[in-house]
């Protein structure tokens, strides 16, 4: 199955198992997304459930926190994560911050759901790797998949959840196949998943960078060298105690995300390791993220933008040296 | 789950027979064109109505006929057709893998032709990307759009944008923008400037009408009503936002032209598809801007003939042979016909006239593509990432560049 397919699996089984589940974007009955991810939902659920709104993300977004407030549990798509700039005062202000304001009388369980991710050629605003923003905010929590059972899994778990959920899904990685059993299950947040066990060198790494650390890890294999790689799964709540200890066991960590290193996510997870793990480590912490500039179109120009495998594998061998 | 809520639904979907037979159209010629100082209130009829000069017979009839020379008329004709084999040629070349992206305009060429030729040079122009009809009139060439669609050694914008999202800022046409809607506030905000300079340039800006849901729609209307910003704000009502009818925007309930009102600015509904009627509606709207009378909302209706980009599948939500029905008609075909009709025209100058533009249009590819192909280059250099912004390049980008050319 690929990670589109269980995506839409996973809003399926949970549309069919609780009728308050409902769907909210643009171009998502008909067309069933841009990326075809919905496609054939709005024929089982119709179009009252697959709700096509009008071109305004700030206006479904904020449609979604109040139907979320009276009990039902939305899912908010929207179509490139760039787009959720405009999104950011219902996400930000509103549904992080209602059940604590309002004295735990109301809540939002909503899920918004949103691509991230380069390599597509389309440039400085249909590229960017925003999630680092959610993960600032006290009150969201945001998962980024690498995997389909991983997507389904987590998938069920947001929209099980009582409070809002921001799940971000690389969009070069709608068709990665992978194992999915067919029974039901859910993978609970904060529990990062070892995707290859190592004693030289640790790699954590989120959502597409996953891979890349995998196909590094295999190279480094050559030169004996071996990498664990580990994905956190949700970046909030992050599984700090999975990270340290492979860091503790390994003693030199590479963080690769594809967001821009400032104030990002990587920064956040090297800061985490540096503090538990200090007096474990034979070299800094090595942060691989996207460089520094918009995004650009020109597929040799994006390409150096993004890490790479080749980028991860030098990194690696340059702390192992 | 059954609700009083109503969802709208596209009037027909794949397999059904269109019919627009529902559609009200007023006849050519039958509304007033009211002097350029008026109260919006004044233009509900010119809102909720529509605009037409050309009638059943080809003839140009009512008060708003512009009265155009015969060469005004075959100028339009030329871009308007110019626009259609270009953008055919480009879908062409986006289905040999030869460039990645394209988006065409087919249908609606009359909205950026005729509109951009009622404007003036020094006009400013913030256009969705369905206005490549805008750099047409302005006399970019198309080897250089060409070039920015390959993104090639030749590309202006060094291979950082997608293939149509032009910035031509020579001409007054401002950098596209891939997210929806910014451009509507921006261009009051430069109208309120020009205004500040003293300048008696006005800034025009389009917006498609699914985009019309977005804040900065209401935003730019807001801000050009407070302060009766020098600005022509047009709605082009194309039918289709990607898979969704125009009624998921609102326009069942009333014209978008109409929500000018509510604003307080005068609001026009245009049969975009009619070339007079377009450039007529234009002209009022930037005489009006420029006597200092205040802002207007332009509805130009129209249909969005060709799929929403390369990357669309109408197959999926719309019948692939709805244009055939739609009752408007094809801009190009009509402003012809008026021109035969004229004695200023025939199909023979015709034919002579698309094989002229189609024979520029490939002689201008073979040039683009002798810069540089999409595949095999030559591409803007790696470096060119860091020009452009920084006159003093800061250390972290030195450091960048450093890394990337090891
Ligand atoms: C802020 C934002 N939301 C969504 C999109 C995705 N998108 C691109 S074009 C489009 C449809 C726009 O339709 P309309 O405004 O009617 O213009 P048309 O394409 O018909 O010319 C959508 C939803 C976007 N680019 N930016």
């Amino acid at each position: 199955m690929t990670l589109g397919e269980a995506v839409r699996e996973a809003l399926a089984e949970e549309m069919r198992r609780d009728s308050r589940v409902f769907i909210c974007g643009e171009d998502i009955a008909e067309a069933g997304t841009v990326f075809k991810v919905l496609t054939g939902l709005v024929d089982e659920f119709g179009k009252e459930r697959v709700l096509d709104t009008p071109i305004s993300e700030a206006g479904f977004t904020g449609i979604a926190v109040g139907a979320a407030m009276t009990g039902m549990r939305p899912v908010v798509d929207i179509m490139f994560g760039d787009f959720s700039t405009l999104v950011m005062d219902q996400m930000v202000n509103q549904a992080a911050k209602v059940r604590y304001m309002s004295g735990g009388k109301c809540k939002v369980p909503m899920v918004m759901r949103a691509t991230l991710g380069a390599s597509r050629r389309s440039a400085a605003q249909h590229s960017q790797s925003l999630h680092a923003w959610f993960a600032h905010i006290p009150g969201l929590k945001v998962v980024l998949p690498s995997t389909p059972y991983d997507a389904k899994g987590l998938m069920k778990t947001a929209i099980r959840d009582d409070n809002p959920v921001v799940f971000f899904e690389d969009k070069m990685m709608y068709k990665l196949k992978g194992p999915v059993p067919a029974e039901d299950y859910t993978i609970p947040f904060g529990v990062a998943d070892i995707k290859r066990v190592g004693t030289d060198i640790t790699i954590i790494a989120t959502s597409s960078m996953v891979q890349v650390a995998l196909d590094a890890a295999k190279m480094l294999e050559e030169f004996d060298i071996s990498a664990e790689v580990i994905d956190p799964r949700t970046v909030w709540p992050l599984d700090e105690k999975t990270l340290i200890e492979s860091a503790k066991k390994t003693s030199r960590v590479i963080v690769v995300d594809e967001g821009y290193e400032r104030y990002g996510v990587t920064a956040e997870i090297a800061s985490v390791i540096a503090e538990g793990a200090f007096f474990s480590l034979e070299a800094p912490v090595k942060r691989i993220g996207a460089m520094h500039v918009p995004i650009p179109f020109s597929p040799p120009l994006e390409d150096a933008t993004i890490p790479t495998e080749r980028q991860v594998f030098g990194a690696a061998k340059a702390l192992c040296g | 789950m059954a609700t009083k809520l109503h969802i709208p639904h596209a009037p027909f979907r794949p397999g059904d027979k269109p019919d627009f037979s529902n559609i009200k159209l007023p006849k050519a010629g039958e509304l007033r064109r009211p002097p350029t100082r008026i109260h919006a209130n004044e233009t509900r009829d010119l809102s909720f109505s529509m605009i037409r000069v050309l009638d059943g017979d080809h003839r140009a009839v009512g008060e708003w006929d512009p009265h155009l020379d015969a060469e005004t008329l075959r100028q339009g004709l030329r871009h308007m057709l110019l626009n259609r084999v270009f953008d055919d040629r480009m879908y062409k070349m986006q289905r040999q893998g030869k460039i990645s992206f394209y988006m065409r305009a087919t249908g609606e060429e009359a909205v950026a032709v005729a509109q951009c030729m009622a404007l003036r040079p020094g006009d400013m122009l913030f256009p969705s990307y369905r206005q490549q009809g805008l750099l047409i009139v302005r006399g970019i060439r198309l080897v250089d759009m060409m070039c920015q669609c390959l993104s090639n050694s030749r590309d202006n914008l060094q291979g950082r944008q997608l293939p149509v999202l032009y910035s031509f800022k020579d001409v007054n046409f401002f950098t596209l923008s891939g997210n929806l809607g910014t451009q509507f506030p921006q261009a009051v905000g430069w109208a309120m400037a020009a205004e500040y300079k003293g300048t008696s340039d006005v800034a025009v800006s389009w917006i498609g009408e699914g985009s019309s849901a977005e804040a900065d729609f209401h935003y730019g209307l807001t801000f050009a009503s407070v302060y009766r910003a020098p600005v022509v704000l047009n709605v082009v009502n194309n039918q289709w936002a990607i898979s969704t009818y125009q009624n998921v925007a609102g326009g069942d309930q009333n014209p978008f032209a109409a929500r000018a009102i509510g604003y307080g600015i005068p609001g026009l509904r245009v049969d975009g598809n009619d070339f007079l009627a377009v450039f007529a509606a234009t002209s009022w709207a930037a005489e009006r801007a420029r006597q200092g009378a205040g802002p207007t909302l332009i509805e130009l209706y129209t249909y969005r003939a060709a799929p929403h980009s390369t990357s669309d599948d109408p197959g999926r939500y719309r019948p692939l042979d709805e244009w055939q029905y739609w009752p408007l008609g094809d801009p190009i075909d009509r402003l012809k016909k008026h021109m035969i009709a004229r004695g200023e025209w025939s199909e023979e100058q015709h034919a002579e006239l698309e094989k002229e533009l189609t024979d520029h249009v490939l002689a201008s590819w073979k040039e683009a593509e002798s810069y540089g192909t999409l595949n095999e280059g030559p591409w803007p250099p790696v470096s060119a990432m860091f020009e452009d912004v920084y006159k003093d390049v800061p250390p972290h980008l030195i450091k960048q560049k450093r890394e990337l050319l090891e």
